[in-house]
């Protein structure tokens, strides 16, 4: 699988880490239900899914890429684009 | 009293000859990573070219002058090689010593791209990663940086630790490459 990393250009998959699905974050004084849903619940979709990468072999940076799971195509190319999506996460 | 003698990253281990290619150390001298505050590029680039006469270098790309090199290496981080940072950079710019904390080697003769292949997963033709094209990239699960010197010479560069890793995975690519002949 070839990721796309906005800041490096086309790259191996072993050069990143993943995180997972890109969901918001509640605010914090959001309900237990809300909470419960952000930490435990995903929704697995066969097509498009938005995640959390870290180019950790290359640039550094968290990227948040569009993929098609079932294809492994990467969507919406960001190349040439400062993310704005690298907010450090752990 | 004890003396204490300095030794470099790959004391012992190079220059490495296989074929007709050769691995031989670089002695870097002074190494100094600058990493601009939030929202200080601008003005770390117009210092940067002010005291050292250098562009940053944009991603993927090195600068360099009179011996002196500035490497991308990562998001908004630069790498100074064979100069110390001029002070008017700390302003703007996290700026750390890491004189001691690369190993680094050139790989040079016909058909490096082919050895290099074998162990970064990034295109390296000459027609795609051109003099001067630098990329942080997997060198065998090594966190490396790579850059094109010449036409058949390429500076590989990994954490100190890793120094008889890289050799010895070099080692192992290169007499594959010879054996085929």
């Amino acid at each position: 699988m070839r990721l796309l990393c906005p800041i490096c250009g086309e790259r191996d998959r072993r050069e990143f880490t993943y995180r997972g699905a890109a969901v918001a974050q509640p605010a914090p004084e959001a309900s237990a239900a809300e909470w419960h849903a952000y930490v435990h619940l995903r929704d697995n979709p066969a097509g498009p899914l938005e995640e959390w990468w870290h180019h950790q072999q290359g640039c550094g940076a968290w990227v948040k890429l569009r993929r098609d799971t079932t294809t492994h195509q990467m969507l919406d190319p960001l190349a040439g684009q400062t993310p704005a999506t690298t907010a450090g996460r752990t | 009293m004890v003396e204490l003698r300095e030794k470099s990253p790959c004391d012992g281990l190079l220059p490495l000859s296989i074929g007709a290619l050769t691995v031989t150390e670089l002695a870097l001298g002074q190494v100094t990573s600058i990493a601009p505050y939030p929202g200080q590029l601008d003005q770390v680039r117009a210092d940067m070219s002010e005291t050292h006469g250098l562009r940053w270098p944009a991603a993927n790309r090195s600068q360099s002058k009179q011996g002196v090199r500035l490497l991308w290496f990562g998001r908004d981080q630069a790498l100074l090689i064979g100069q110390a940072a001029d002070p008017k950079l700390a302003g703007h710019a996290a700026l750390v010593d890491q004189s001691d904390g690369w190993a680094c080697v050139a790989l040079e003769g016909p058909g490096a791209e082919d050895v290099l292949a074998r162990l970064c997963s990034i295109d390296l033709r000459p027609s795609v990663f051109k003099r001067g094209h630098s990329a942080r990239c997997d060198l065998r699960h090594m966190m490396a940086s790579v850059t094109r010197l010449g036409t058949q010479r390429f500076q590989i560069m990994v954490f100190r630790s890793m120094a008889q890793t890289l050799v010895h995975d070099l080692k192992t690519a290169m007499e594959a490459v010879a054996a085929r002949g």
